[in-house]
């Protein structure tokens, strides 16, 4: 299991000595000025994490708490001739692959992941925007899927590649293997009793209860583990981290 | 040595007072900026745990203009990194100030009011004399007006915007998931957040207004060196 990576703390302690306010006037980010934010949201997670357990759970709710409908952002289909014939049959074709740094790579169908053993969870869906939406998902554990995979200790990130492209750019998300292990942490084919619809994330998407709507990577082709991010899109950690400097915790 | 504390006179404002009011007023600068531009992202508030659709929206916000953000452009991901930045420093510096307060004794001697204080008749000639631009008020440091407005931000203006903030992180919900429930779910907390932001907005105008009234070079002079508590007849 990873720890806070002690380096960008302390390299934010540094900051604070040094020139903290080089970004007060608000030119570009200063490798200073990055390195004090990046460390702030460190200590949140840290905070987070001592303060509520690794375990700890996000609020569940009853299904009368159920936003009437649940509003789709970011990308709303995969704009490609095959995932629309998929979309259309009910995604028969569509396979989930388990792979990177584990002792046996899966190959799944939506088949497969259905008679795993399943959770379902009534939670509310926050969006970096400041929106929120409630809705019930089921679907298999990552940690069922990734205890039979064998993931190997060298672990330490899981890494969620998707099927759309958003600016050019396919999507991807990552988490730690505290959020990974997370029991709330869930392969979704269902939201609301029903499959998954294409503005959701159709066929499959991923449940990170205790972090902003980006963390939730729709349109799930694959789960990777990886020893580290650096080689990655830009080595931040996700699509809006890359593109957009989104900070890679997402749980404030 | 023995008798410098009774020949030297005493400062008006204590260092831990004059060191939290210059860090927060910055706190608050970077808060306040970055979090207009965060409004900015999705500029409609609800009431409850869910909220995305503008029909059920209470309030529509206007778009604050870039000048009123921080960054001076729309950039979410930037904005988010001071005000979650600046919430560390305003919420560590308030947690001091309050130790501070309550050791040497600045909350109970300075600050603290009595039933009395808030009586409406009494606050009435305190915002006639106000108008009337005589600020001395009582034989005591703050004024009575003074005392219950520093005693109203103390007290829950600040605290309520840490606690709403708190409420709106997701990572914070499972230790603390009481807190959302009591502010009445998570878009309640963030309309209170914005709501509670204003206020304390208000606060700072009205302050920097009586700054002007009372004598600002004076006054400002004194918050940064500690000034002479000055001995009135009473």
């Amino acid at each position: 299991m990873t720890d806070i990576p002690r380096r960008s703390l302390l390299a934010g302690l540094a900051a604070l000595g040094t020139g903290a306010c080089s970004k007060i006037d608000g030119f570009p980010a200063s490798d200073t000025g990055t390195s004090l934010f990046d460390a702030a949201e460190d200590w949140h997670r840290a905070a987070h994490r001592t303060l509520a357990g690794r375990q700890g759970l996000a609020p569940e709710y009853g299904p009368e708490d159920r936003s009437p409908t649940f509003r789709g952002n970011g990308s709303l289909t995969v704009d490609t001739p095959a995932y629309k014939e998929q979309l259309a049959k009910g995604f028969p074709d569509w396979r989930l692959e388990v792979r990177g740094l584990v002792e046996r790579p899966l190959n799944l169908s939506l088949a497969d992941l259905s008679a795993l053993p399943q959770r379902t969870q009534i939670t509310r869906h926050d969006c970096v925007e400041g929106w929120s939406a409630i809705g019930e998902w089921t679907g298999p554990q990552l940690s069922t899927l990734l205890d039979r995979a064998g993931v190997k200790p060298e672990a330490a990130f899981i890494v969620f590649r998707c099927a759309d492209v958003l600016y050019g750019r396919p999507y991807y998300e990552s988490v730690d293997m505290v959020d990974a292990y997370h029991p709330q942490t869930i392969i979704a084919h269902q939201l609301n009793g029903t499959p998954i619809p294409e503005k959701n994330g159709a066929p499959l998407r991923m449940r990170i209860e205790r972090q902003l709507g980006y963390k939730h990577a729709k349109y799930l082709t694959a789960i990777e583990a990886v020893a580290s991010l650096d080689d990655i899109g830009q080595g931040r950690g996700g699509f809006w981290e890359d593109i957009g400097q989104y900070q890679w915790y997402a749980g404030i | 040595m023995t008798d410098s504390k009774a020949t030297k006179p005493q400062k008006r404002h204590a260092l831990s007072t004059r060191l939290w009011h210059w860090i927060n007023a910055v706190a608050l600068t970077i808060l306040f900026m970055s979090g207009l531009g965060i409004s900015n992202a999705h500029r409609y508030l609800y009431w409850g745990n869910y909220g995305f659709d503008p029909a059920d929206a209470w309030a529509r916000v206007m778009r604050f203009p870039s000048w009123a953000t921080l960054p001076q452009r729309y950039n979410l991901a930037e904005a988010r990194d001071w005000h979650n930045t600046g919430a560390w420093i305003f919420a560590l510096a308030l947690l001091g100030m309050w130790l501070a307060m309550l050791l040497n004794r600045h909350f109970v001697r300075d600050i603290a009011s009595s039933p009395r204080d808030w009586h409406p008749a009494s606050l009435w000639a305190d915002i006639r004399a106000h108008l009337a631009r005589d600020f001395d008020g009582d034989d005591r440091t703050y004024n009575r007006l003074q005392r219950l407005a520093y005693a109203i931000v103390l007290a829950l203006i600040l605290p309520l915007m840490i606690a709403t903030g708190l409420a709106i992180s997701p990572g914070i919900e499972p230790a603390a998931p009481w807190l959302v429930e009591v502010l009445g779910g998570r878009q309640s907390a963030r309309s209170i957040h914005f709501i509670t932001s204003w206020l304390l907005f208000t606060f700072v105008v009205l302050h920097l207004l009586m700054v002007l009234l009372a004598g600002p070079w004076r006054l400002t002079v004194g918050m940064i060196t500690g000034g002479t508590r000055e001995e009135k007849p009473s």
